[in-house]
């Protein structure tokens, strides 16, 4: 009955397979504390076959051996030779048994040797290691090993590497980990054909890592032979390198126009309500800047009161701080527009001083009231983390959520220009004070609202800015130059002129910075906007008519 | 009516301020020095040595609220870069007394200062050499910086670049030189600038005598530069830049070349400017790219504000009292100084447009020409002594 059969077959297969597991689970305790006594030997070569092996046995039990012979914590006992694990405790050491990890009491430091390693052995005890972290339940970690590999590109690794791919889930895991199979089966295999295929693989990405391994392979001894002997490897290297550098090229520039767009936006938010107050109102704002530092303080006072409050709401906490930084910012703003500003209209000069020295006055009180040192400001778990691409392109969420915030600044602000009772009644005093005057409009009214409109946005700045800055009491006068070129470079009075200001000296700075350094970046900016404006006094986006001379 | 000489003529001219101040300057540059370096420590008229470069150091910058004056108050440019000119002027001179320093350096190479050794330079940059000469860090002193100014004036007066945009530009223009001479393969010394210098011209800087004699040499200098300016400002060349001022079109319309006048005076202020920043250097032993701050040429603008602007002595007695109250503020309420000088700024602005001097002027005009009182006396005895 072959049924039966089947079944009596599978039966004896079963306990055979039984037993042979029991001996060989006995076989290989032994066997681990053999090679963990291994470990302990003299000569560095013997050290690696040692990890190396320990590592291929699989065990879970060798990464704490491994973890502390890297951490220089794994040492022998003189007495007795015995491989032990020692925390530091004093001046003795606790000792515990390398593979049960069971405390077996102390011991001074005397009386232990120290298992040396060396920063080859490092090395292999990082890549093995990475391997053995290859099926942790964590993809982070996953991910980290896989990288581990990569780096130590050991060939004891391909096995352990073959068999996380196979159960690996993740898609950007399972890509990580290509890379390092690919790195290790370059290094190792001897034939073409296979090393040829893991160059194709490698040449699928594009990072600094990668370019550096294909590159390696190109370069001459110093004996004047190339560092490869297989010329079709050359070629193929070659090729791979060049197209791997091409599309890293394409992904740098994405990413330069990411970080452009990026400071770009953060340069707009700076300027924005200074072209309501400068622009519009003509009224020279040295204390801008103070307004975008007291935004950002209010988003500190309201993320401490709400994580003493309320912890749970911390992820909403800059929904609260934008229009908090908004009233605090417009309030001073309007009340600055009362105190001083409305008796110095007419004399710009008066004004740039008066609001300067305000400027001084504001970033004191802060400074009084919460301390010269800078102040942290908390990111929503919602704007932390990163996008990130195979071509090593990151982009961080918080500088995303910055770029669409300024234009959604933006947007708003030319709707209330535009569409509202205020901004029509705005414009109508900047064209024609005395006409506006003449049709019922509170003028002084209006003056104060608009400069504090613009104060507001200022706040509304400061929020974003406590994102990527440190807080402090200097924050407004690092912006406050650069926020007067943008408006000047985009011609007073126009919004637009501001927003591509500001974009163009985002990109064309992000751009500059790798030939130049950041530093003569920025002053070589500074100096082709001075030159700008020597060609174009009002701007790319001037006035026309009657509003020019003033 | 007697005839007068030019130069009397000139001198009668002079208003009762300038005239004060002149006096004081030459009683300054004699007495100082002398009850320094005359008298024994322990007497009473005794002038302790570190007064004596304090007052120094005011003295410099009376002479550079002086140049920003000539340019404010009588051509109606308002420069927020007049630091850089300072600055420049200050390094001109470090640069020489970095030299003097010869193989007495930390390193003791006989021609790189130390800052080069360490950052391991060769050789000296092109730029540095002749810089051990006296006369060439002299001409240097006032070239570099009147040749920025009249270049960046030449392009912004040439497209008429005015008002606030000037301001700003000259505000973005010393931004630009600050950063530059923060960099370390500037050549300049980046972030520490130019400092541990030994003597100028073989005198030792520490010495009493030395100090006097810089004191006598700023005093000298702001005299000077009162001078030249008082001589600018009375010539045609300076009504027209007072008409500039007030209404530049109009004198345009008339058919002067309105650049050409500013240009002038912004030279002659920028040069000014240098040798109060070479005089500077010597008497507080550093020169860094902290001076080239936008908010240091700021603070110069307000020393004209509250002294008086378009009032030539009223700018230098400014500078020196704001920089008195800063001494006093930083050392004894360090906290209030910027309360201070920020409620200052805002003061003189809204209540005091023409600062001190005009508001003395104002209540001599409502008590009568005829009151005897402090201001009288003054005038008595300037009159007497002129």
């Amino acid at each position: 009955m072959p049924g039966c059969l089947r079944i009596c077959f599978f039966a004896v297969a079963l306990s055979l397979a039984f037993v042979a597991s029991a001996g060989a689970e006995e076989a290989k305790a032994k066997d681990i504390s053999a090679l963990v006594s291994a470990l302990a030997q003299k000569s560095y070569k013997k050290k690696a076959t040692a990890i190396e092996a320990l590592a291929a046995t699989g065990d879970p039990r060798a990464v704490p051996v491994l973890e502390a012979m890297l951490g220089a914590r794994l040492f022998t006992r003189k007495s007795d030779n015995k491989v032990v694990i020692g925390e530091k405790q004093g001046d003795s050491l606790w000792l515990s048994d390398p593979l049960t990890l069971k405390a077996i009491g102390s011991a001074k430091k005397r009386t232990l040797k120290k298992v040396r390693i060396n920063n080859r052995l490092r090395k292999i005890l990082r890549g093995v290691l990475g391997s053995m972290t290859l099926l942790s339940a964590d993809p982070k970690r996953r991910t980290a090993a896989a990288d581990a590999v990569f780096k130590s590109r050991a060939a004891s690794m391909a096995t352990p590497l073959e068999r996380a791919l196979k159960v690996e889930p993740d898609e950007a895991v399972r890509s990580r980990m290509e890379r390092a199979l690919a790195a290790i089966r370059l290094v190792t295999k001897k034939e073409t054909v296979p090393r040829l295929k893991a160059i194709e693989r490698l040449g699928a990405f594009a990072d600094p890592e990668v370019r550096a391994l294909l590159g390696g392979l190109l370069g001459v001894k110093a004996d004047g032979a190339p560092e490869e002997a297989d010329a079709a490897v050359r070629r193929a290297a070659t090729a791979a390198l060049d197209d791997a550098n091409r599309r890293a090229a394409f992904w740098d520039t994405i990413g330069n126009i990411f970080h452009g767009l990026s400071l770009g936006s953060v340069l707009l938010l700076a300027a924005i309500g200074l072209a309501i107050t400068f622009g519009v109102m003509g009224v020279i704002n040295m204390a801008h800047g103070e307004m975008v530092m007291l935004g950002a303080y209010t988003t500190f006072v309201v993320q401490e009161i709400i994580r003493a409050h309320a912890p749970g709401a911390f992820d909403y906490s800059l929904f609260i701080a934008v229009p908090a930084a908004f009233a605090v910012a417009g309030l001073v703003g309007i009340a600055i527009e009362r105190g001083i500003i409305r008796y110095l209209y007419g004399r710009p000069l008066e004004t740039l001083l008066a609001t300067w020295g305000l400027s001084l006055v504001l970033q004191q009180v802060v400074r009084s009231i919460f301390g010269p040192t800078n102040r942290k400001v908390g990111t929503p778990s919602w704007m932390q983390g990163v996008i990130e691409t195979a071509e090593g392109l990151t982009l961080t969420y918080n500088r995303i959520a910055i770029i669409v915030f300024a234009l959604i600044v933006l947007a708003l602000l030319l709707l209330v220009m535009r569409k509202t009772w205020f901004g029509l009644q705005m414009r109508a005093v900047t064209q024609n004070r005395g006409m506006a005057g003449a049709m019922g409009i509170r003028t002084g009214w209006i003056d104060a609202l608009t400069f504090g409109l613009g104060s507001g946005i200022a706040g509304i700045a400061g929020v974003a800015l406590s994102q990527i800055d440190n807080v402090s009491p200097n924050l407004g006068q690092s912006y406050i130059i650069d926020s007067f070129l943008v408006v000047v470079f985009g011609g007073v009075g126009n919004l637009w002129g501001t927003l591509v200001g500001a974009m163009s000296l985002g990109l064309v700075n992000k751009f500059l910075e790798p030939f130049t350094g950041a530093v003569l970046g920025k002053i070589l900016v500074l100096v082709v906007i001075i030159l700008f404006i020597q060609k174009r006094p009002r701007g790319l986006f001037a006035l026309k008519g009657r509003a020019v001379e003033t | 009516m007697e005839r007068r000489g030019p130069i009397l003529s000139y001198l009668a001219e002079m208003p009762v301020g300038g005239r004060i101040i002149l006096c004081v300057l030459a009683a300054l540059a004699v007495l100082v020095p002398a009850l320094n370096l005359l008298l024994p420590p322990d007497s009473l008229f005794h002038v302790p040595t570190f007064v004596v470069t304090l007052f120094g150091k005011y003295l410099t910058f009376a002479l550079l609220a002086l140049s920003v004056d000539l340019i404010w108050g009588f051509a109606g440019i308002l420069s927020l870069g007049h630091g850089a000119f300072f600055a420049l002027g200050g390094y001109a001179m470090g640069m020489y007394m970095m030299r003097q320093i010869g193989t007495r350096g930390v390193y003791g190479h006989p021609d790189l200062p130390d800052f080069m050794v360490f950052l391991n330079w060769k050789e000296l940059p092109w730029y540095w050499s002749g810089f051990d000469m006296f006369p060439v860090a002299l001409a240097m002193v006032v070239l570099a910086p009147g040749v920025l100014a009249f270049v960046f004036g030449f392009l912004a007066f040439r497209s008429r670049v005015t008002g606030v945009y000037l301001s700003i530009i000259t505000q973005a223009m010393t931004y630009v030189l600050m950063l530059a001479f923060f960099r370390n393969d500037m050549g300049f010394g980046g972030n520490n600038g130019l400092t541990d210098f030994k003597d100028l011209l073989g005198f030792a800087l520490q010495s009493d005598a030395t100090r006097a004699g810089l004191f006598a040499a700023s005093a000298i200098a702001l005299a000077a530069g009162y001078l030249i300016s008082l001589a600018i400002v009375k010539s045609k060349l300076g009504r027209i830049m007072v008409a500039i001022r007030d209404a530049e079109s109009r004198t345009r319309f008339l058919g002067y070349r309105v650049e050409h006048y500013k240009l002038f005076a912004f030279t002659v202020s920028a040069m000014m400017a240098g040798v109060a920043g070479a005089l500077y250097v010597p008497q507080v032993g550093i020169i860094n790219p902290s001076e080239f701050s936008p908010a240091n040429s700021i603070e110069i603008v307000v020393w004209v504000a509250v002294g008086g602007r378009g009032t030539l002595f009223g700018a230098a007695l400014g500078a020196v009292l704001v920089n008195l109250g800063k001494s006093y503020f930083t050392a004894a309420l360090p906290d209030v100084w910027l309360f201070a000088l920020g409620g200052l700024f805002i003061l003189t602005t809204l209540f005091l447009p023409k600062g001190v001097v005009g508001a003395i002027a104002a209540l001599r005009g409502t008590a009568g020409k005829r009151r005897r009182g402090l201001s009288g006396l003054f005038r008595l005895l300037a009159r007497r002594l002129l």
